[in-house]
């Protein structure tokens, strides 16, 4: 490990081939194709299954529908947090729903959601309930966290509030902004996909691990987690890649 | 129209920082305050910026427009000098304009860097001139040569000077020569120390 606690891309890759190492020799050990398929195996029917049509409506519907519920959480918690730096009785009115959502068991909002909402739109709105606490908590502290001495130049300069934005909040932002989205993009996945296996959905990669369940197709329910947990880490990935690209641009003016 | 300070009190949990303190800031002109550390110098220029409100006494005649040098550089360190300085100016200036005061206190090389890469002398360059560029009727300069090497401090207070002619500059310094150069002796404002009994 480095000495700033980053792992280097060797390091990396040697962890995952060892990963990959255990898998195999523990499905050679099981030697049975019900209980854990080797990953190779996994991966021949991910490709078998990338080759068809419904592969990648499944993809694309969860994909959309988590993504939705992303950024809608996203829009949400950071309006929420303005307000609630702004107005501290905002931030007490908030506080016993963000702490309810945090501590209910998903499952539970999955159930109750299932009686308000149709199987399509569960999805969003989980992955919205997940991400929505976790972006609020965030950015509320980023922006409480805002270097004092900086904002009293800014009231003897007498700096526009559009100005103190780009130039004070925005780069305190930054750290939080970019760290809770790491956390609540997996969080975001985990959920959605979870709403999706009990709502079951139509052309949903949820249906199709429901699918695998039912017909104990544990080469099925591999390859649609790998999918999962690539989907997840690319999104992770686009996400802080563009929050630094957004900063970078504007720090740049 | 000068700023009168009028019998100004200012405690902070129960200690006095300044008690009954007057003085006259005439228009246009340079005022030097000086005083040993804890006399209350800073709290007198935060109640001018209106950072803090006084316990007692008034200050008359403040303008609306107000700029500053702090102790502190107070600079947006992931932006440029050019930036940062383009903060308080807004569109009124030109870039070239700032430009080129950068480049006059001796900053040519390091306009575009982020400020967070400059050494803590450029850093202060700069916080000086975005203080001498904002449209201002009143600049407040709070230790404004704190740190500069002496070739640097030189060229500085050039700067200072000829930027500061016929606006009201109020500055603060320990330095008997700084003071010296920027306004006459009997203009000076000896701040007292205030006893602790």
């Amino acid at each position: 490990m480095t000495t700033t606690g980053k792992l280097p891309s060797w390091a990396k890759a040697l962890s995952i081939f060892l990963a990959l190492w255990v898998w195999q020799l523990a499905a050679w050990l099981v030697q049975s194709h019900l209980l854990l398929v080797s990953p190779w195996t996994a991966l021949v029917r991910l490709a078998t299954l990338s080759g068809q049509g419904a592969f990648w409506l499944a993809v694309s519907h969860s994909l959309g529908r988590i993504l939705l519920g992303f950024a809608l959480a996203l829009v949400t918690g950071i309006f929420l947090a303005v307000v609630s730096a702004r107005w501290h009785l905002v931030d007490t009115l908030l506080w016993p729903y963000m702490a309810a959502i945090k501590a209910t068991p998903v499952a539970s909002f999955i159930i109750l959601c299932l009686i308000w909402l149709d199987s399509r739109s569960l999805s969003v709105f989980i992955s919205f309930l997940m991400v929505l606490p976790i972006i609020y908590t965030s950015v509320l502290q980023g922006i409480r966290s805002t270097d004092i001495q900086l904002l009293e130049m800014a009231a003897v300069f007498k700096v526009s509030r559009w100005r103190r934005l780009v130039y004070i909040y925005l780069p305190q932002l930054r750290p939080f902004l970019v760290a809770s989205c790491t956390v609540a993009t997996g969080l975001a996945w985990k959920a959605g996909i979870a709403a999706e296996v009990i709502g079951i959905p139509s052309g949903t990669i949820g249906e199709r691990l429901y699918q695998a369940k039912v017909y104990l197709d544990t080469g099925d329910l591999f390859a649609w987690t790998i999918v999962v947990v690539g989907l997840s880490i690319l999104v992770d990935k686009a996400i802080v890649q563009g929050l630094d690209r957004l900063f970078a641009f504007v720090e740049s003016r | 129209m000068a700023i009168e300070i009028k019998n100004v009190s200012k405690s902070y949990a129960g200690r006095s920082v300044l008690n009954q303190f007057s003085a006259v800031l005439p228009d246009h002109e340079t005022t030097v305050i000086m005083g040993p550390s804890g006399c209350g110098k800073t709290t007198l220029l935060r109640l001018l910026m209106g950072l803090e409100r006084p316990d007692e006494g008034q200050i008359v005649g403040l303008p609306d427009k107000i700029s500053a040098v702090f102790q502190e550089e107070r600079l947006c360190s992931p932006f440029s000098a050019l930036a940062n300085v383009r903060l308080v100016t807004g569109k009124s200036l030109s870039r070239q304009t700032i430009v080129q005061h950068l480049v006059e206190i001796g900053l040519s090389g390091s306009i575009q860097q982020p400020v967070r890469t400059l050494s803590g002398g450029q850093q202060r360059r700069v916080s000086i001139v975005r203080a001498m560029l904002a449209d201002s009727d009143l600049i407040v300069l709070d230790e404004p040569f704190k740190g500069l090497d002496p070739d640097t401090k030189s060229s500085v207070l050039s700067y200072v000077q000829s930027k500061a002619q016929g606006k009201t500059l109020l500055v603060v310094t320990h330095d008997a020569a700084e003071a010296a150069a920027l306004a006459p002796a009997d203009s000076w404002i000896r701040m007292p120390v205030l006893s602790q009994d």
